[in-house]
């Protein structure tokens, strides 16, 4: 459902993807690793439209995308969480949640005046999965605070909240526990697992290999722009080449 | 007694056209982020479309083509609308502070044009004999300034009512997300350059809107009405009321107004003759002062922005 196609993107002489090719099917759960610096952002931005490739296409249930901005993407059903949460930081946390679900009738400006009925039944239908899923990611009580006043892991979970509320059918995660507490840790790694099972395809940035390994039964290694293996996560673990990259570059 | 009701009434009226144009940009500015320094131009649009589709015939100028006032209320919002449509198709998709640059010189363009276009606006002359709703009651100022206040006050009141059912719906809080961060709100699905565009085209038209009223209501304009000064008082009545309310707009442009007249009728009655025509800088000095003293003791206006976009969480009482 997912696909790159050599793609690369350059600053200046700096190749921080290089002629990168994979392919996710639907449903898969894919982690993608590398130390840091190896790309894995800057690839998220590319498949997900926050930035154009240099080269290469790619493509969402086969059709290309890669000049498409980031809400026609969404749209065709690839979300995103950003690795550095962007909160909406003067709008109240449920609202940051709220903003995300998709196709609001409320959101087109000639309905807001005259089907005034259908908005505000939808707003409450949203208002209560909104809810839900703060109860989930333990951010209830703060609900009704500006988002500017939410911890750096809190914002990590509402990062979460909101990719979760626009119900897209493929995910790319960028380390979303990163900062968070254990115990919630683990919940949301279950949820994942879960949301997965339910037919949700994930790509998912993690630097925990034994969260990778328990989670995704394929990996994708990237370092210094480029793909150096892909497989199962045993025989990454144990690649010698996937440790020196670790060695080399900066500690996971 | 009677004049002092005439001359409240008469206040008041002018105030409310100045409280619209203040709701334009609240929409633009206050709810998008979107750096409008081109009022006076999107005004000066209005009110001139309007005039010309409703004056009578007049030799050497164009127009005059005799309309109803309420079609020239119209057109004149829908001219200024279109306006700020294609004004902002060619600027929404470039870097924020090249709105600002074009809005500003499309302004000056139009007043250019005012002063210069004397076929079809009258030049520096203005336009004339442009027909006055209640004409018929001018003899008698009361009954004139308050049929005036009360049509005017129905139009504010309808838009301050559609402006603030928009703005408070899950519309106004995709413009507040775009105006927060726009990367955010594309990787969430929301078409940034489509709702600028919608919000930037409905200010311009309910500030078109606003020239055209006032225009109706004086009854002649210039080129002198819609230079830069207006633009400046419209902001300072915002920030002043409270940027991204409503009713911020509508506190702030009556409050600054009525600061504004007093001054004009303090320095009028104060000065000597000769220091007249300083006057009215001195006017602009001291609004500016006022605007330094508001953001300095209260930087988000008299009436802040509400931190609950939408309307239906606080109905049901969440969050
Ligand atoms: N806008 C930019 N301009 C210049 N260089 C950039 C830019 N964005 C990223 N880079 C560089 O590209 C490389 C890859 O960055 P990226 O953020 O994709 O790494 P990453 O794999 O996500 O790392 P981490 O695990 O630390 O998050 C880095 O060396 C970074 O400095
Ligand atoms: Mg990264």
């Amino acid at each position: 459902m997912l696909e790159a196609v050599g793609v690369s993107k350059h600053f200046g002489g700096m190749r921080a993807v290089d002629d990168v090719s994979f392919r996710i099917e639907r449903g898969q759960i894919v982690g993608l690793i590398g130390p840091n610096g190896a790309g894995k952002t800057t690839m998220f931005d590319l498949l997900a439209g926050a930035q154009r490739p240099s080269a290469g296409s790619i493509l969402i249930d086969g059709v290309r995308v890669e000049r498409e901005a980031a809400h026609r993407r969404l749209a065709r059903g690839l979300g995103r969480t950003f690795q550095i949460p962007r909160p909406f930081a003067e709008m109240t946390v449920i609202e940051n949640v709220l903003l995300a679900a998709p196709r609001q009738a409320g959101e087109r400006l000639l309905w807001t005046w005259f089907r005034p009925g259908q908005v505000a039944r939808e707003e409450r239908e949203n208002l209560d999965r909104a809810r839900a899923l703060l109860d989930f990611l333990n951010l209830s009580a703060l609900a009704g605070e500006p988002a500017r006043t939410l911890s750096g892991g809190q914002r990590k979970l509402l990062e979460l909240a909101r990719v979760l509320m626009a119900e897209p059918s493929a995910i790319l995660l960028d380390e979303p526990t990163a900062g968070v507490n254990r115990t919630l840790r683990g919940e949301i790694l279950a949820r994942i697992a879960e949301i997965n099972r339910r037919g949700v395809t994930i790509l998912i940035v993690e630097h925990d290999m034994e969260v990778i390994a328990r989670l995704c039964p394929r990996v994708i290694v990237m370092a210094q722009g480029r793909i150096l293996r892909e497989g199962a996560p045993a025989a990454i673990a144990a690649d010698r080449e996937v440790v020196e990259a670790y060695l080399g570059g900066a500690p996971a | 007694m009677i004049d002092l009701l005439g001359y409240a009434a008469f206040f008041l009226t002018t105030a409310l056209t100045y409280a619209i144009l203040c709701l334009g940009l609240n929409l633009q500015w206050g709810m998008t982020g979107l750096f409008n320094v081109g009022v006076a131009g999107f005004a000066a649009v209005g009110a001139y479309v309007s005039a010309l589709l409703t004056t009578p015939e007049i030799a050497g100028r164009l127009g005059g083509f005799d309309l109803p006032i309420a079609l020239g209320w119209i057109a004149g919002a829908a001219a200024a609308g279109l306006c700020a449509l294609l004004v902002g198709a060619i600027t929404l998709r470039l870097r924020a502070d090249y709105l600002a640059i074009t809005t500003f010189g499309i302004a000056v363009a139009i007043d250019l044009f005012a002063l210069n276009a004397q076929s079809i606006t009258g030049g520096p002359f203005g336009i004339g004999f442009i027909p006055r709703p209640f004409i018929a009651w001018a003899g008698r100022p009361l009954l004139f300034n308050g049929a005036h206040l009360l049509l005017t006050g129905g139009v504010a009141l309808i838009l301050f009512w559609a402006l603030e059912r928009a703005g408070r719906s899950p519309w106004g809080r995709v413009l507040r997300a775009i105006r927060e961060d726009e990367t955010a709100a594309l990787a969430l699905g929301k078409s940034a350059r489509a709702y600028r565009l919608q919000a930037f085209a409905l200010g311009g038209a309910v500030m078109g809107l606003a020239g055209a009223i006032q225009a109706h209501y004086i009854g002649f304009i210039s080129p002198l009405n819609y230079v830069s000064a207006l633009t400046f008082l419209v902001w300072t009545m915002l920030i002043v009321g409270g940027s991204g309310n409503n009713a911020g707009a509508v506190v702030g442009a009556v409050g600054v107004w009525g600061l504004w007249s007093a001054s004009g009728y303090l320095l009028n009655t104060l000065l000597a003759s000769q220091y007249q025509a300083r006057g009215s800088s001195l006017q602009i000095v001291i609004i500016g002062v006022v605007l330094a003293v508001i953001l300095v003791l209260r930087p988000r206006g008299l009436l802040g922005e509400r931190r609950i976009v939408s309307r239906h969480l606080e109905e049901t009482g969440a969050p």
